[in-house]
């Protein structure tokens, strides 16, 4: 999530005029695209990402309220979500951990990385901590392999790592919240 | 009555027809009764183009397209019956087998069934691959059918005719690649799904016993696919409109 995207998460959180119908109020940001995208249906995969962005995930109502703004069946609108890998369906850890597999971080020992990660906080690749603290994700490449092995952490971009530095890292990121 | 197209020369294996611009490849075969295997297709419904069986060789290149979405042009020297596309199909056929759980024996279409009828039209007598066999659950939730994820081959013949003929949209496919699965609504069970009318288009027009009545037992499930042919007929032709014209 962009910083500004989560500004105005928070703004339309506190807000209390012009509460949504629904009762959540971020619900008006994904109105407001709509509106902007004058509800035309090919712009589904777009009114998703901002959704997406707004949310953390996409949830069965999240894609219903979709669905209904844009007069598409719902089986439609479910099918393009489950496409698409970026679309994620189940609400994402307080922090997020991807580690690059593509062929240069694994030639440099990404797997070691992962399973370092997946050990200590005993989170299957791909899935989210019991605590909700920590999501463990992998990427095939992130284009950068001068830097390998890459691991985006919290969105920003950690160079030359290895388990041990990662796992430092991430710790300071997932104690740090207390 | 349809406007006359231009007409053009066209070929199937040596033979010359005669082909009309702006039909395809396989519509031009069926028209001049040359045979084309096919599976997805369905007249009536818009092209999909996914199972492959309906490949054909045209001259040029040797490139191998469907017959079902390759448009006709003149002096086409179209290929239907070569050893390469025979064994084409058969690895097809093979693939659809093994990715599936497809057992004739204890299938409530046993004897009605395309992909039956294909395998045994190809000469499919074995798999050469791994089945992968996987655990996919039936859902016998509707009152009136039941659709088994087992038998089903993404020819998405359901998803289309629920569209655009039914107007209801209740299915379609989820995820991708290996993991592609056809669901209803938001990958409810069939039975709690509100859009669903009943009408039983999709059922009329899968090609194998995965969507079929309730109770059918191994063998008694007949399709009608050919219903939808005429349904769009009759639509097209306007034949549920008033007469008068105030429709």
């Amino acid at each position: 999530m962009s910083d500004t995207t989560t500004r105005r998460v928070v703004e339309a959180s506190n807000r209390q005029q012009g509460d949504h119908p629904s009762g959540d109020n971020r619900f008006e940001l994904v109105d407001k695209h709509l509106k902007r995208a004058r509800y035309e249906q090919d712009q589904l995969i777009e009114t998703l990402h901002v959704a997406q962005d707004v949310f953390g995930y996409l949830s069965e109502d999240i894609l219903i309220y979709v669905a209904r703004a844009l007069r598409l069946p719902p089986s439609m609108v479910y099918g393009v979500a489950t496409f698409y890998h970026l679309f994620t369906f189940e609400p994402p850890g307080d922090h997020s951990c991807t580690v690059c597999t593509g062929t240069a971080c694994f030639v440099k020992g990404a797997d070691a990385i992962v399973q370092g990660v997946s050990d200590a906080y005993s989170v299957p690749t791909g899935e989210t901590s019991a605590d909700g603290s920590l999501t463990l994700k992998t990427a095939r490449c992130l284009g950068s392999c001068g830097l390998a092995p890459v691991v985006v952490l919290d969105g920003s971009v950690l160079s030359h790592q290895n388990a041990e530095s990662t796992l430092e890292l991430v710790g300071t990121a997932v104690g740090g919240e207390g | 009555m349809r406007e006359r197209q231009p007409a053009v020369n066209v070929s199937f294996d040596g033979v010359e027809y005669e082909g009309l611009l702006g039909e395809s490849v396989l519509e031009c075969a069926r028209r001049n009764g040359v045979a084309i295997p096919s599976l997805c297709f369905l007249e009536g419904l818009t092209v999909w183009g996914g199972c492959r069986i309906c490949v054909v060789e045209v001259a040029e290149g040797h490139r191998l397209r469907p017959a079902c979405a390759t448009q006709v042009a003149a002096d086409m020297e179209i290929k239907i019956e070569t050893p390469r596309l025979r064994a084409y199909r058969k690895s097809v056929l093979e693939l659809l087998f093994a990715e599936g759980n497809h057992v004739c024996a204890v299938c409530v279409s046993n004897g009605n069934c395309e992909l039956q009828d294909m395998a045994v039209h190809c000469g499919m007598d074995h798999v050469r691959y791994d089945y992968q066999s996987p655990a996919r659950e039936v859902d016998a939730s509707h009152p009136k059918y039941v659709f088994d994820p087992n038998r089903c081959i993404l020819c998405t013949r359901c998803v289309r005719v629920c569209d655009e003929i039914e107007g209801a949209h209740v299915w379609d496919i989820r995820h991708r690649g290996q993991q592609a699965e056809l669901i209803t609504e938001m990958n409810k069970p069939w039975g709690e799904s509100l859009s669903c009318t009943w009408c039983g288009k999709c059922v009329a027009v899968c090609p194998t016993g995965s969507l079929a009545y309730q109770g059918s037992a191994i063998g008694e499930m007949e399709h009608d696919p050919v219903m939808i042919k005429r349904l769009a007929v009759a639509r097209n032709r306007g034949e549920w409109l008033d007469p008068k014209g105030v429709s």
